[in-house]
């Protein structure tokens, strides 16, 4: 049985562990601190944590002022509401004077406990990796949550950290490496390249599992970074097999896919297919029936790998 | 050299700051004469009287805290910081141009500069944060923002208003340059805002209201803002946009224009006749 932790249950807990060691650590919340489970932080250091009620621009900005002064502050709310409704205050007071403060996105992707699409983030990625400065985190599981937590306080710069809501299964051990700007080589194949982010990963390892029951070895790189890209590794990666299905729970517009697709169309055109949200706003549903329609799951990784597979052969025919 | 102004009487600063306002506004053909104009005495009396800074260290952890909110009178707050000796006034030269420390709207990169602004109503929020980062590191100063009256129109400046008095930040003074125009027409007309004083009397701010000309009014009301405990301050400054030059006093035509050489001529013209008058 593969072992499930929820990423937000990493973060607070990884966020307190930081805050012990690192003064410079603060937390500013907009009423969603035990959504976020920055609730952790807030019983641990009541003087470094500030509430600052459902007011995410206002927040956004005492965060500028916060790190202005030295500290490294760590904001929470809702993926959806930290890049849309405070874009612009992200944009000005953070990242054009490139200010380090760690933008949680609580809740990323489709997965936000049944509350439908105002409460879902899918142009999340998107938005904050179009701002220059910006680095974009998107972990795979619990264990690289909490190593993105203790790297981003060694960062200068924006970060924006996206994080999934329900547990999702743990990929890594503690033992592994988390390098910003580092994608990481989860399985070795020849045949198709995936390449993941944030929880896709786990759905992208079963889908692997899927395929090599079909006879279909699957080279697996994980991109936890989606800005800036490790475009040595996913050049790399399209070069092993020729073939590329990106992994995203995003609008398959703007984020790992679209990135992808950018750097390789410069560096190794490759033939790909990009798994994700089809540029259409979701609904509350129950999570199975939510990953089923959009087309989120281990099968709709594999299934466009096999038909990508299928239109080389295809060509391939005299 | 000691320090640059300081023992200039602060009406006549301001005066000087309107005159290089005029100059940097014409030889950039770019900028706001209208909203800079109305915030000359404002400007004096915080950098020339009230705030504790220095130009040799810029970066003095100490320091009072300024922030531009209204971001667009630029111009203004560099003939301050070049007149009180953080930069060299020639660099006023550069205003607008390729690779100038001195961007259309205030960027943090520029010695003085506290916090980089431009998109309105983002400064008090970024004051608070200050306000509280001082209190956190048990530093002794206080963060001055200045807001302009159109500016209040943003929704996030009523979050932050909502938000200062909560952590009760007696070192947060807000400066609202009241000239009761904005970019199309007047503030009563456009979106009122009024009654402003009372607006942040329910929001629980210590309110004080001064002629936003006289500089030795604007010394006292941050003075007396000094001596409250436990609560923010905004200090309602009335003022006339494009106070100093009769052609550019109270009218929107001059939030942005451009300021060519027989207008500046005529408006430094002005601008000296005050000053021995």
């Amino acid at each position: 049985m593969v072992e499930m932790v929820a990423m937000r249950d990493a973060y607070g807990q990884a966020l307190v562990d930081l805050g012990d060691r690192d003064a410079r650590v603060v937390a500013v919340d907009a009423d969603l601190a035990s959504s976020s489970k920055m609730d952790l932080f807030a019983e641990a250091f009541p003087e470094r944590f500030f509430q600052i009620g459902i007011a995410e621009a206002n927040m956004t900005g005492i965060a500028a002022g916060l790190a202005v002064m030295g500290f490294i502050p760590f904001t929470s709310t809702f993926a959806s509401f930290a890049t849309c409704r405070a874009a612009d205050q992200i944009r000005v007071s953070i990242a054009q004077p490139n200010l380090t403060v760690v933008i949680g996105g609580a809740y990323g992707g489709v997965l936000a406990g049944k509350t439908g699409k105002s409460h879902q983030a899918i142009e999340d990625m998107a938005i904050m990796r179009a701002m220059p400065n910006m680095t974009v985190l998107a972990p795979g599981d619990g264990v690289e949550v909490r190593k993105a937590v203790f790297a981003v306080a060694d960062h200068d710069g924006p970060v924006y950290l996206r994080m999934s809501r329900d547990p999702s299964p743990v990929v890594f051990d503690d033992s592994c490496e988390f390098k910003i700007g580092r994608a990481v080589l989860v399985r070795e194949g020849r045949d198709v390249t995936v390449i993941t982010t944030g929880i896709m990963l786990g759905r992208a390892v079963e889908a692997a599992e899927l395929l090599a029951a079909r006879g279909i070895s699957v080279h697996l790189l994980h991109v936890h970074t989606v800005k800036p890209l490790d475009v040595a590794a996913v050049a790399a990666a399209a070069e092993k097999t020729g073939l590329v299905v990106t992994a995203e729970e995003h609008n398959i517009i703007g984020g790992l896919g679209g990135a992808v697709a950018e750097a390789l169309g410069e560096h190794r055109p490759t033939p790909m297919k990009r798994v994700g949200v089809a540029d259409v706003y979701s609904e509350s549903a129950p999570n199975d029936d939510l990953l089923q329609k959009y087309g989120l799951t281990a099968g709709h990784i594999a299934q466009a790998a096999r038909s990508l597979m299928e239109r080389r052969a295809a060509h391939a025919q005299p | 050299m000691g320090d640059p102004g300081r023992d200039e009487p602060l009406a006549e600063l301001a005066d000087d700051l309107r005159r290089m306002v005029v100059e940097t506004l014409c030889h950039a053909q770019a900028g706001h004469p209208g909203g800079s104009l109305s915030a000359a005495e404002i400007l004096a009396a915080l950098f020339f009287s009230v705030m504790r800074i220095d130009p040799r260290h810029p970066d003095w952890e100490a320091r009072d805290r300024f922030i531009l909110s209204k971001g667009h009178a630029a111009p203004v707050y560099y003939a301050a910081l070049a007149r009180r000796g953080f930069f060299p006034e020639e660099m006023l030269q550069t205003y607008d141009e390729l690779d100038s420390l001195l961007q259309g709207h205030p960027d943090m990169r520029c010695p003085g500069v506290d916090m980089t602004s431009g998109s309105l109503g983002q400064g008090l929020s970024v004051g608070l944060g200050m306000a509280l980062g001082l209190r956190l590191k048990a530093i002794d100063a206080r963060v001055f923002v200045v807001l302009g009256d159109g500016e209040l129109q943003e929704g996030q400046v009523w979050e932050a208003a909502m938000a200062a008095p909560k952590f009760g930040l007696d070192s947060l003074v807000a400066i609202i340059d009241d000239n009761q125009i904005q970019l199309m027409g007047d503030t009563a007309t456009i979106m009122p805002v009024e009654p402003i004083a009372e607006k942040w009397l329910a929001f629980n701010w210590n309110v004080l209201e001064v002629d936003g000309h006289d500089p030795a009014a604007i010394v006292a009301a941050c003075a007396a803002a000094q001596a409250v405990r436990g609560r923010p301050t905004v200090i309602l400054a009335h003022t006339v946009k494009g106070k100093g030059v009769s052609f550019m006093e109270n009218t929107h035509k001059w939030h942005s224009a451009l300021v060519t050489e027989d207008l500046k001529e005529k408006a430094l013209t002005e601008l000296c006749v005050r000053e021995v008058r």
